[in-house]
């Protein structure tokens, strides 16, 4: 895939995803700690989401970074915004702020 | 200069924080031995006052950005104004386990 097409295949994904979390390895089988953490989170939060292991599309895990201009993996994206990674995933959950995100209730 | 002092000296010049802890978690992932690959940062800088989650971690990723297009492989992030620092009981989080992955990763 060109890096133009690679875009425009992620932009599909965070646009037909309510969801969707970029991570390394799947939600059974999580390949590295901070997808893990990540979602472990969203499934004790009880919503379903669209994973995609980058580990097996290449052009999706360096194409990722330059989309949000991210450079680390997992990714998270609500309603096509990206969200953050680990750290802003369990500091939202911290806050709190994170179960209304995930439900799409409008921030208080 | 190891990495982890590269990491704390360019933090301090950019962002002048009023605590920094950076810790070198390398030895906590399957990286090969002596590797400086994994690294937590807990900041905390007034700078960070009214700015997101997002914004703060991209000020930190702008100042580290040699560094992570180079030899770092995963930077965690904690960046606190000084009132949640203070909030938070000062206490730094932990980093989720290693799930193993390749070393190539």
């Amino acid at each position: 895939m060109s890096d133009e097409q690679t875009r425009k295949y992620i932009e599909h994904l965070v646009s037909q995803n309510r969801i969707v979390l970029f991570m390394k390895g799947n939600p059974t089988f999580p390949q590295c700690g901070f997808s893990a953490a990540v979602s472990d989170t969203l499934k004790k939060h009880g919503v379903a989401f669209h994973h995609v292991n980058v580990l097996r599309e290449p052009a999706v895990r360096e194409g990722i970074k330059a989309y949000s201009d991210w450079p680390t993996i997992p990714q998270l994206y609500v309603d096509g915004e990206f969200v953050g990674g680990c750290d802003i995933i369990r500091e939202l959950d911290y806050r709190g702020e994170l179960g209304p995100l995930l439900a799409g209730e409008p921030a208080s | 200069m190891s990495m982890r002092d590269t990491i704390h000296d360019k933090l301090v010049d950019a962002l002048a924080p009023a605590a920094l802890t950076v810790v070198d978690e390398s030895h906590m992932h399957s990286v090969p031995k002596g590797a400086q690959s994994h690294f937590k940062v807990v900041v905390v800088a007034d700078a960070f006052e009214g700015v997101s989650l997002v914004q703060r971690h991209r000020k930190v990723n702008a100042v580290l950005a040699d560094e992570l297009a180079g030899s770092i492989h995963a930077l965690s992030i904690h960046a606190y104004t000084p009132a949640q620092w203070t909030a938070r009981g000062e206490v730094i989080p932990e980093s989720p386990p290693c799930r193993g992955g390749s070393k190539a990763d």
